[in-house]
């Protein structure tokens, strides 16, 4: 470390004010300051600073995605196998995983962080890190389906149109790593949807090669990708208790397969279960808060009981733990909602802001067959109403206020 | 019996380095110097000229808006500089020491027998008045504003704080002095602050005065803090503010007829071999205490005052004005720490839960250097500021209308009642590292120029 060190201090210099790499000198920065604590002592206000930075925050976000992510992979081989009909074992599926996601990270990554560097430099500012975290989640809510430069594509869109336009990370309205997905949505509506895109037949980097049949991978008989939330959109059973979500090969999924997270979806939403381990090192180290994700589930609760009650078919008819265990509900409460530049700020208004965008994912799923899942446009919506929540919580201590003086004068 | 009041939120930063409750005697140096910086937003005049002798309590300058708002010099002997910066503002003000001082007399004074304009008068000209302060805008007190009420706080929360218990043993007299002398001043009320752990008979049984009892951690013994709780300051308004040593000092002036600007200072800071307390006036040197008493081999910080709120001095830097504390911790510029966002480091310290490891310890005290520790952002989390800001006021909400300098904004979220030491705090766990109290000094400095 030493060495490395004083290779920084060697090479410090040209980055400086009349150095040759000046114009690089924000990368240089964001580099240096990834491996050493910097040692800018504060010169003014307080003498003493806490150990906690942006840094370290975006870090915790991104260890917590580790669970949903890792196990998503193991998951996209496990559906691949399942599909085109071959028994192999765990670490193959794992693997398989591996190299169908890990392009799209990179590729996620190089565009964003690309023009995170850009900016910063033409700026003239520090790097900042929220591109780590969304970095990592674009690809973990798209289908692994999704081809390489409509991640480019989008993750340049988001990053530019959602944050750097507004000033960039802190600043933003709108949730980026939904911006890049809700982009792709209704941009590619094909891709992004139906039972095509959410379980890859084909191979990954040249493994998992299926048997080819006129040119389209040959799949077991009774293949279906359709994510259960479709099955359900598109079913005419006329009630849930004659419906049955089923998986790739036509088995029947049970409320196990759905915690657990063995069905098929986007990569990072599946399994509930490593969701939760993600929420529970969110909350415990307070980076992420546990009142938006609880009023989130606390509004889809609130809404489903509420339709249930006046249920007509099968997908109102659907109790709420499916809703909860299905789709991205669970991924966009404890990753999405929670990202506390585009939610709401003031405590009171965080209960507000997730309640509602329970309610309004939840609407959406059960009201209109078109779009089977509503988290996403819930969420961007609810982004764009969250300073109007802040505006009347606030606005509630300032009338208190103007009323303080009020009753004074009258003393 | 005092009404208590609960502060729950807040944070009591667990440094190294509590003074111990032990005298170690009175510090004088040759020169003493006198800061005009430390009596935020006066124009000095200066009154005196180089070669001048001058005795204790004779004015060096005075306020240019408020002429009769004078300086008293701390010590007697002759003024050997006038010590000018840039755009010719004073630096400091140098007086060579008598061996003995000499004190200008003002007479004893009954204070009882005064009216209030006498009271006001007395303290004006014996050069003492910037002891009060007022809100809003953290200034020195307007004189010819009558304040609604005073609000005195009778203890300090922050980090090594000196005890005002132990400081103020012998004094009980002066302060009481002190604070029927401040009761002359105004036609509301007089509220002093203690905490339930005071001892102090001059401040418990103190009379004439509103006592409270203010129980919680950090920054509960902040005079805001109470008065945001017990009676919050309007738009209009103006109340004036002391600590319970600043009001022993008025109180000694009318006890004795002198002006006397002794201080009782604790000395703290992990790099302190030996803490405890010292009596020194106002603007010693402060050398004779940190030789031989600080680790050597590394840069140190020397702060006048607390770790929070405190001025920047170097080694041989001064007692400043308004502070009964100095603090010397690392500097910590030579400290290497690789992949600070992984670290695991026992060493570090958060008030947060980021660093989950730290939890099983939590009577560990920690050894704090004056490293930021990470880069300036924009405000990304929320709710950080909330958890140590025990006030009926959104933080953020309010530093983002000083930014934006949007003055109903500022007005209406609650800028008069707030001082930059009340985001102390605030500043220290800051993810984003911004500079929260210059951000609020100038905010109410601007404010000032615009409603005056």
């Amino acid at each position: 470390m030493k060495a490395l060190r004083n290779y920084f201090d060697k090479i410090k210099p040209n980055f400086e004010e009349d150095g040759k790499y000046h114009w690089l000198h924000s990368v240089y920065e964001g580099f240096e300051s990834f491996l050493f604590v910097p040692n800018t002592t504060s010169k003014s206000g307080v003498h003493i600073h806490d150990a906690r930075d942006s840094k370290r925050t975006m870090i915790i976000v991104v260890l917590a995605l580790m669970p949903a992510l890792l196990f998503g992979m193991y998951n996209v081989g496990l559906q691949h196998y399942m599909a085109i009909g071959m028994e192999v074992g765990f670490w193959t599926r794992f693997f398989y995983g591996l190299l169908a996601v890990l392009p799209q990270i990179v590729v996620s990554y190089v565009v964003g962080l690309g023009i995170e560097f850009t900016v910063a430099q033409m700026k003239g500012e520090e790097i900042a890190e929220g591109f780590l975290v969304t970095g990592i989640l674009i690809p973990m809510i798209l289908p692994i389906d999704t081809p390489l430069w409509m991640v480019a594509v989008a993750t340049a869109f988001a990053v530019i149109f959602a944050k750097e336009v507004f000033g960039g990370t802190g600043y933003n309205i709108f949730n980026v790593a939904l911006s890049a997905r809700a982009f792709l949505f209704f941009s590619y509506p094909s891709k992004m949807s139906g039972d095509k895109v959410f379980v890859r037949t084909g191979s990954a980097l040249g493994m998992g090669r299926p048997e080819m049949v006129d040119g389209v991978a040959k799949t077991v008989d009774g293949f279906s990708g359709a994510t259960p939330l479709t099955q359900l959109a598109t079913t005419d059973a006329p009630h849930f208790a004659s419906f049955s979500f089923t998986g790739v090969t036509g088995q029947p999924l049970s409320l196990s397969d759905m915690f657990w997270g063995f069905i098929p979806g986007s990569v990072g939403e599946v399994s509930t279960f490593a969701i939760l381990l993600g929420a529970i090192l969110l909350i415990s180290t307070g980076v992420g808060s546990w009142k938006t994700m609880l009023s989130v589930f606390l509004g889809g609760l609130f809404t489903i009981t509420l339709v249930n009650l006046f249920a007509v078919n099968a997908t109102m008819e659907m109790p709420a733990y499916y809703h909860f265990l299905l789709g991205g509900f669970a991924f966009g409460a404890v990753f999405m909602a929670t990202d506390p530049v585009t939610s709401a700020r003031t405590e009171k208004g965080k209960w507000i802001y997730g309640f509602l965008i329970g309610l309004i994912a939840v609407t959406i799923r059960i009201f209109n067959p078109g779009y089977p899942e509503g988290m996403m446009l819930a969420i961007l919506l609810m982004n764009a109403f969250a300073p109007l929540i802040d505006f009347y919580v606030i606005d509630a201590n300032v009338k208190q206020r103007l009323k303080r003086v009020g009753n004074n004068k009258r003393k | 019996m005092a009404d208590r009041i609960l502060i729950k939120k807040g944070l009591q930063i667990p440094l190294l380095g509590e003074p111990d409750e032990v005298f170690r005697g009175r510090v004088t140096s040759e020169f003493v110097k006198v800061c005009p910086e430390d009596f935020h937003g006066i124009t000095p005049k200066v009154a005196v000229k180089v070669n001048d002798r001058v005795k204790a309590g004779t004015a060096l300058f005075y306020e240019k808006r408020h002429p009769e708002m004078l300086f008293a010099s701390p010590v007697s002997g002759v003024v050997t500089a006038i010590e000018r910066g840039e755009k010719r503002r004073i630096l400091h003000f140098t007086v060579q020491a008598d061996k003995e001082i000499q004190y200008e007399d003002f007479g004893k004074k009954d204070v009882a027998s005064l009216s209030s304009d006498e009271v006001k008068k007395s303290i004006l000209d014996a050069g003492i008045w910037f002891l009060i302060k007022q809100r809003p805008y953290d200034l020195i007190a307007n004189p010819n504003k009558a304040p609604r009420d005073i609000f005195i706080t009778g203890f300090d929360t922050a980090p090594l704080a000196p005890s005002y218990d132990f400081i103020l043993e012998g004094q009980e007299a002066d302060l009481q002095t002190g604070l029927d002398a401040l009761t002359k001043l105004t036609a509301g009320k007089v509220y002093l602050s203690i905490s339930p752990k005071t001892t102090n008979k001059g401040l418990c049984n103190a009379k004439n005065v509103i006592i409270n009892e203010f129980d919680g951690p950090h920054p509960a013994g902040n005079v805001g803090v109470q008065i945001n709780h017990l009676s919050p300051v309007n738009r209009g308004e103006t109340v004036w503010t002391l600590n319970a040593l600043d009001v022993a000092i008025i109180g000694r002036l009318f006890n004795k007829g002198v002006v006397d600007l002794t201080r009782t200072v604790a000395l703290t800071g992990s790099e302190v071999k030996q803490t405890g307390y010292y009596q020194m006036l106002i603007g010693t040197e402060l050398t004779p205490i940190f030789k031989n008493n600080v680790t050597e081999g590394i840069t140190l910080r020397y702060i006048s005052g607390n770790p929070l709120t405190g001025i920047k001095i170097d080694e041989n830097g001064v007692l400043r004005a308004y502070h009964s504390q100095v603090t010397v911790i690392p500097e910590g510029k030579e400290v290497l720490e690789p992949l600070g966002w992984a670290s695991l480091s026992p060493n570090r310290y958060s008030a947060g839960c980021m660093y989950p490891h730290l939890k099983p310890n939590p009577g560990k005290k920690y050894r704090l250097d004056a490293r930021i520790k990470g880069g300036q952002r924009a405000i990304i989390m929320s709710n950080e500021y909330d958890k140590v800001f025990p006030m009926d006021i959104f933080p953020e909400q309010l530093i983002k209308a000083i930014i934006a300098f949007n003055i109903d904004k500022m007005e209406n979220l609650g800028i008069y009642e707030v001082a930059p030491e009340d985001f102390a705090l605030c500043e220290f766990v800051d993810t984003s590292k911004l500079e929260l109290q210059k951000i609020v000094r100038t905010g109410l400095d601007m404010l000032y120029k615009e409603m005056e």
